[in-house]
């Protein structure tokens, strides 16, 4: 929190502030001290809050005109992108706008993977994290049912079917879960229903999330604390302003590329044909930021098994902070660790590209080994790692690094050397 | 708790408290639970009536039930013997064709068009097994008899229950 008790200038702010201390609120964000370091792989929560503001206010929007039910949701969509005044921009918008913000959360989580951010004392940051990336997955997937096309409804057939895979309560949950006997006109509506809501879940945990990164203030690219008093910290505003905007910028050119240029390239064309519960399209394949879970799942023979195993590898998330057992935050400092980092990245990069094929053949063994390897860098690699690392020197404060010209001390030590 | 400590009558009174109050928020939330199920209008749809007279021997046809698709399939002299002829020690869920189809009715195979991996609709003739079928979803073969022979799908093809009100109708459900 802010070092200083805020007084508004005028009466009337004061008085207000009295009473409803807003005024301390906005003051505390502008001048919260954030590390000096940061780098542009910080700007990417600012991101996110664009991309959560946009699928809210472009949803709504669509909400006016789209019909959720079975008979007309389909019609509805085409008549959005031919009828509706700019539909098809709104529309635009907000489905490849779901893309953007998985981009955004996917380098945003490996930021934190990278930069030890999920270490203590930010456990709890993390673990809302993970919560805003489960409730993201759940909103994305309703969000895909909702246009009912072959897609939408093969896609909703086969993730519902996941909790039939619980034994003894598998069936009555995913009757439940429809309100029929398979995927039917009460389970668009209710997936409508959710898909309006949950957004405004994501928004309250990223309240949660902020407050919660607000009690120990930002992690940095070198990991080290920040030294109180000292000239490590720049104010929020306009350092981290300015920042923010300028990659929001970038990231948004990025974005209406997408929108105006390749608007369909990232979904699937078999979802502009309306539901068929009588016919499963050839080849059925989620949406690409859920493409790694789904390898998963079909790497494992087994029903069961594969259910359990993709759940796994979304919940062991939650206990990564304990999982690494290394002091040191930053791989900048962590010189085994970091080749680890990018294994893992490559690992679920491939993991990503045979969930998109089919799984037989040299797929097949590719997920199964991409799937063993995902478990191992969390359980094993990471836990060991931690203990027989040897890690380079940590600089004494961020300032020594800034000053050094490199983020990374011992680095900037050899570059000296050489000179 | 100390041992010795007498049960006093505010204990009595918490744990009815507390018992009474779960109660009342179980019977609460119930109703916000129960809404999600299949309510009597959709029950009420629960059967259909085929004509199947028009169906030649080999041939199938696939009528809608429930939501789901139903394979009805009569099947040959030849694929009935080669559904027969099946080691049951070589399934993954061993079941006799003569309990999956009604006696003297042996030529009609009617089952659910589902996939018990994860619920999509098997190509008919396609996949490992003469007269069987495939699943593209995930790559589950089963054998003529609709039993599950290969892939991650763990049991075989539902069969739902039906009837035959005379020679050419059935009346599933
Ligand atoms: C976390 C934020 C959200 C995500 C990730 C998300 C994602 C999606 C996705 C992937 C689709 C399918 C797009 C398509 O293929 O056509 C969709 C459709 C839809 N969403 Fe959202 N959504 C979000 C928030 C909202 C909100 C707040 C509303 C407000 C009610 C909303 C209303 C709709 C409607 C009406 C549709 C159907 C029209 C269509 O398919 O374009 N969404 N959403
Ligand atoms: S749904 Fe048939 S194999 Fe997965």
């Amino acid at each position: 929190m802010s070092d200083h008790e805020y007084q508004p200038t005028s009466k009337a702010g004061k008085w207000f502030n009295d009473r409803l201390p807003l005024l301390s609120l906005v003051s505390h964000l502008k001048d919260y001290p954030t590390p000096k370091n940061l780098n542009y792989w910080w700007t990417f929560g600012g991101i996110l809050t664009f991309c959560l503001l946009t699928q809210i206010i472009t949803g709504i929007v669509l909400a006016m005109h789209y019909v959720a039910h079975a008979d007309l949701a389909f019609g509805s969509v085409e008549h959005i992108m031919r009828d509706v005044n700019y539909g098809w921009l709104i529309r635009y918008i907000h489905s490849n706008g779901a893309s953007m913000f998985f981009l955004a959360v996917y380098i945003h989580i490996f930021r934190s993977l990278f930069y030890g951010s999920y270490k203590s004392p930010r456990e709890i940051i993390w673990i809302i994290g993970i919560l805003i990336y489960l409730l993201m997955m759940a909103a994305a997937f309703m969000g895909y049912v909702l246009p009912w096309g072959q897609m939408s409804f093969w896609g909703a057939t086969v993730i519902t079917n996941l909790f039939s895979a619980i034994p003894l309560v598998g069936e009555s949950i995913t009757t439940w879960l429809w309100g029929a006997y398979s995927v039917d006109n009460p389970t668009l509506n209710r997936f409508f229903s959710l898909h309006y809501l949950i957004p405004f879940l994501i928004l309250g945990l990223v309240v949660l999330h902020i407050w919660a990164l607000h009690v120990p203030g930002n992690n940095n690219p070198v990991g080290i604390d920040i030294q109180k008093p000292s000239k490590d910290t720049v104010p929020f505003h306009p350092y981290i302003t300015i920042k923010d905007i300028f990659a929001l910028l970038v990231f948004m050119i990025i974005f209406a590329g997408f929108v105006f240029f390749a608007p369909n390239v990232l979904g699937h064309s078999d979802n502009y044909i309306p539901a068929n519960p009588m016919v499963t399209p050839a080849h059925i394949v989620p949406e690409w930021y859920l493409l790694p879970f789904y390898a998963i799942l079909r790497s494992v023979p087994d029903k069961l098994g594969g259910v359990i195993l993709m759940f796994s590898a979304i919940f062991i998330l939650f206990i990564l902070p304990w999982l690494d057992t290394s002091k040191v935050r930053s791989a900048v400092f962590r010189p085994i660790y970091r080749q680890f980092f990018w294994i893992l990245v490559l690992d679920i990069l491939v993991l990503g590209y045979v969930g998109a094929m089919p799984a037989e053949g040299i797929y097949l063994v590719l997920a199964r080994v991409g799937t063993i390897y995902y478990f191992l860098h969390f359980l094993v690699i990471l836990p060991v790692v931690g203990y027989l690392e040897k890690t380079d020197p940590l600089p004494i404060n961020i300032s020594d690094a800034v000053m050094s010209g490199s983020s990374n001390l011992s680095i900037a030590k050899k570059d000296e050397k050489k000179v | 708790m100390a041992k010795n400590k007498k049960t006093t009558r505010r204990d009595f009174l918490y744990t009815a408290t507390y018992t009474i109050g779960a109660v009342g928020l179980g019977a609460t939330i119930w109703p916000f639970i129960d809404q999600m199920n299949p309510d009597k209008s959709v029950q009420a749809l629960a059967t259909t009536e085929v004509d199947v007279s028009t169906v030649e021997p080999g041939n199938s046809i696939t009528v809608l039930w429930r939501g789901k698709p139903v394979f009805l399939k009569r099947r040959t002299q030849e694929e009935i013997n080669e559904a027969r002829a099946v080691n049951l020690k070589e399934l993954k869920d061993p079941q006799k064709d003569e309990e999956r189809v009604k006696e003297g009715k042996d030529e009609w195979l009617v089952m659910l068009g589902v996939c018990t991996h994860l619920g999509c609709v098997p190509l008919s003739n396609k996949g490992d097994y003469k007269g069987g079928w495939f699943c593209p979803c995930h790559g589950s073969h089963y054998d003529v008899s609709g039993r599950i022979r290969k892939g991650p799908a763990p049991v075989n093809m539902e069969i739902p229950k039906y009837e035959f009100v005379d020679n050419n109708t059935i009346k599933i459900g």
